[in-house]
């Protein structure tokens, strides 16, 4: 035995720190349940309420004064309108500027200015894409209140999310891929394009897929580019006017009248089922193509 | 076996200098690094169309009312007739009531979760709760802050009899949950990386899980931690549907987070939903706000930055 050990004491304060630990595990756990606890709660709140109003005419109504006949089609056409713009858009500059950044880019000062300006981007507050969306699309490029000027909008606010992904699926496709590339002859593009490129896309897919639902439920940069509510019509084209889910969630929230908090009960609902489906998609596409090197 | 020919007979050499001779293929491999890198410029023209437009309109904002009034007013009347007043104080005390009660809420609930999931909790348990606390973060701000105006602050009223129906402690609270996934991941994600080796040590010495949570992951591990609050705080300071829709708006200078408020992102909102024309005072004070906003979440940003750099233990 050590001698400056007291085995009694050592024994004796044992069980005390067990108990604590045991304590402590219990509370750890139980925060981690309050995250599970909340989002149960919210998911039954809006089921709840908002599942009576939910039916084929809300689906297929127009926006209306009386909530009984209030519907949400211009908002949800308008919100797959947005998808169609924001998705090229923001693809083609968030894979490029990532190929550039992981493939091309050298160690110096401008690409190491690019790579922090991207991560400062991302905290950037939504609202504020918002102000930049109003003075350089809807008013300097007088693009209006269009499906074009919000798309714009949203893929800058998306695009780093995007970039990091991009470059995430990128640096995941091995070396050797490139060397055996390179070693049968071929250029530097052509390795980019035919190898790295199709290794890369299913982790690049699942990135974007989710950095798209969440331009799909961003609501503060629409509010500032001032995206109409009340629109009793669908955009017939990109330079349309034309409202979104969340817009019409948010006046419907904001009414005074009891019936139309349902109402927007039951808009979450479509916005949520939208958001579920886009993100199955993208966990699909994760587990049935991700490459395993 | 029968071997397939090429129609000419050509050894791979001469096939890779045939090929590489193209002039359209030369073409390709110059133009596609500087098409890429215009691509990679565009998140940097973002950046620049930020802060230009935010500065520019914010100084056509300062021809119409005096910088001293707008940094040091206590009050925040853009909308009284007579005399409007724009001290933007009261707008940056509210963001920062409600930023306040969502780190309350988030950071011990955060950071409890995280040494959970990365201490205690089983490798099925995990892959079981992370993917919630995932969904938890992809729900909509505009969903979060109907949930706060609709459920937490009835609930609330149940328990505080004298809070009003716009508060600042509904939202705070809700935010608080919105930003708590963010921390418990980013802040597991750092406790993960600190080796095993060191837990092995201390349990080999006789300490208890807890005992190696506290006294060796969380310390080894601080740096991710510290930055995983700090992004969430900026995160909760740039926040806007949820105070919007249960923060009220009234910009008031005082510390009370029962009574109705208005925050910096909750005014730009109010003021895009209301008729202010262009090129008005009030038009150009969203922008002013914004600019105040910008500079605290850059600040933010740039802190989370340079806490996760200088301070990283290297294992």
């Amino acid at each position: 035995m050590v001698k400056y050990v007291d085995h009694v004491q050592v024994v004796k304060r044992m069980n005390g720190r067990l108990v604590v630990n045991k304590m402590f595990k219990i509370v750890f756990l139980l925060a981690t349940l309050f995250a599970l606890a909340a989002l149960g709660v919210l998911v039954y709140r809006m089921f709840d309420q908002g599942w009576g109003y939910l039916s084929a005419d809300f689906i297929t109504n127009f926006a209306s004064r009386f909530p009984e006949k209030a519907g949400i089609k211009a908002a949800l056409i308008g919100s797959m309108w947005l998808m169609v713009v924001v998705a090229p858009i923001s693809l083609l500059l968030g894979v490029g500027t990532a190929i550039y950044l992981e493939e091309y880019a050298k160690q110096n000062r401008l690409n190491d200015f690019i790579r922090m300006n991207i991560s400062n981007l991302a905290g950037v507050p939504s609202i504020v894409f918002g102000l930049l969306g109003l003075t350089i699309f809807v008013r300097s490029l007088a693009l209006g209140k269009s499906v074009l000027a919000a798309g714009l909008t949203m893929s800058l606010l998306i695009l780093p999310v995007i970039i990091v992904a991009a470059q995430e699926a990128i640096r995941a496709v091995p070396k050797e891929l490139r060397e055996a590339s390179y070693g049968m002859g071929a250029t530097k593009w052509q390795t980019i394009l035919k190898v790295v490129l199709p290794s890369a896309v299913p982790g690049i897919l699942t990135g974007s897929i989710l950095a798209l639902s969440r331009a799909v439920g961003e609501t503060a940069p629409l509010v500032v580019l001032g995206i109409p509510v009340i629109v009793h019509f669908l955009p017939n084209g990109i330079l349309s006017e034309f409202t979104a889910l969340p817009m019409q969630i948010f006046d419907w929230a904001k009414r005074p009248q009891e019936e139309f908090q349902y109402v927007a009960a039951a808009g979450i609902l479509v916005l949520m089922t939208f958001l579920v489906i886009l993100n199955s998609i993208a966990v699909f596409i994760r587990n049935k193509f991700q490459n395993r090197y | 076996m029968v071997m397939k020919q090429p129609a000419e007979k050509l050894s791979v050499q001469e096939l890779i200098a045939q090929s590489r001779s193209k002039r359209s293929k030369k073409v390709v491999e110059k133009i596609m690094p500087i098409l890429l890198f215009i691509t990679a410029l565009i998140s940097v023209l973002t950046t620049f169309g930020i802060v230009f437009t935010l500065i520019f309109e914010t100084i056509e904002f300062f021809t119409k009312v005096s910088v001293i009034d707008f940094l040091f007013g206590t009050e925040w009347l853009p909308f009284s007739g007579k005399e409007p007043m724009y001290g933007i104080l009261p707008l940056i005390l509210g963001t920062l009531k409600v930023t306040f009660i969502a780190v309350l809420v988030a950071v011990p609930l955060g950071i409890a979760a995280a040494i959970f999931l990365s201490e205690y909790a089983s490798d099925r348990t995990r892959r079981l709760i992370k993917p919630v606390l995932e969904v938890l973060a992809g729900i909509p701000t505009i969903v979060y802050g109907f949930f706060a105006l609709t459920f937490v602050t009835p609930v609330l009223q149940e328990i505080i009899p004298g809070l009003k129906i716009f508060n600042a402690l509904s939202p705070g609270i809700v935010v608080g949950i919105m930003i708590l996934p963010m921390i418990a991941s980013l802040s597991e994600d750092a406790m993960t990386s600190v080796p095993n080796a060191m837990r092995e040590g201390a349990l080999a010495l006789g300490s208890t899980k807890l005992e190696v949570a506290i006294k060796i992951v969380l310390p080894a591990a601080l740096s991710g931690i510290l930055a995983s609050v700090v992004l969430a705080v900026s995160r909760a300071i740039g926040e806007t549907m949820i105070v919007s829709l249960a923060g009220g708006a009234t910009p008031k200078f005082d510390f009370n987070v029962t009574d109705s408020i208005q925050t910096m992102t909750a005014y730009i909102v109010q003021v895009s939903t209301g008729d202010a024309g262009y090129g008005t005072t009030i038009y150009y004070s969203i922008y002013s706000v914004g600019f105040t906003l910008f500079l605290f979440t850059l600040l933010m940003n740039l802190l989370a930055h340079f806490i996760s750099k200088r301070f990283r233990e290297e294992y």
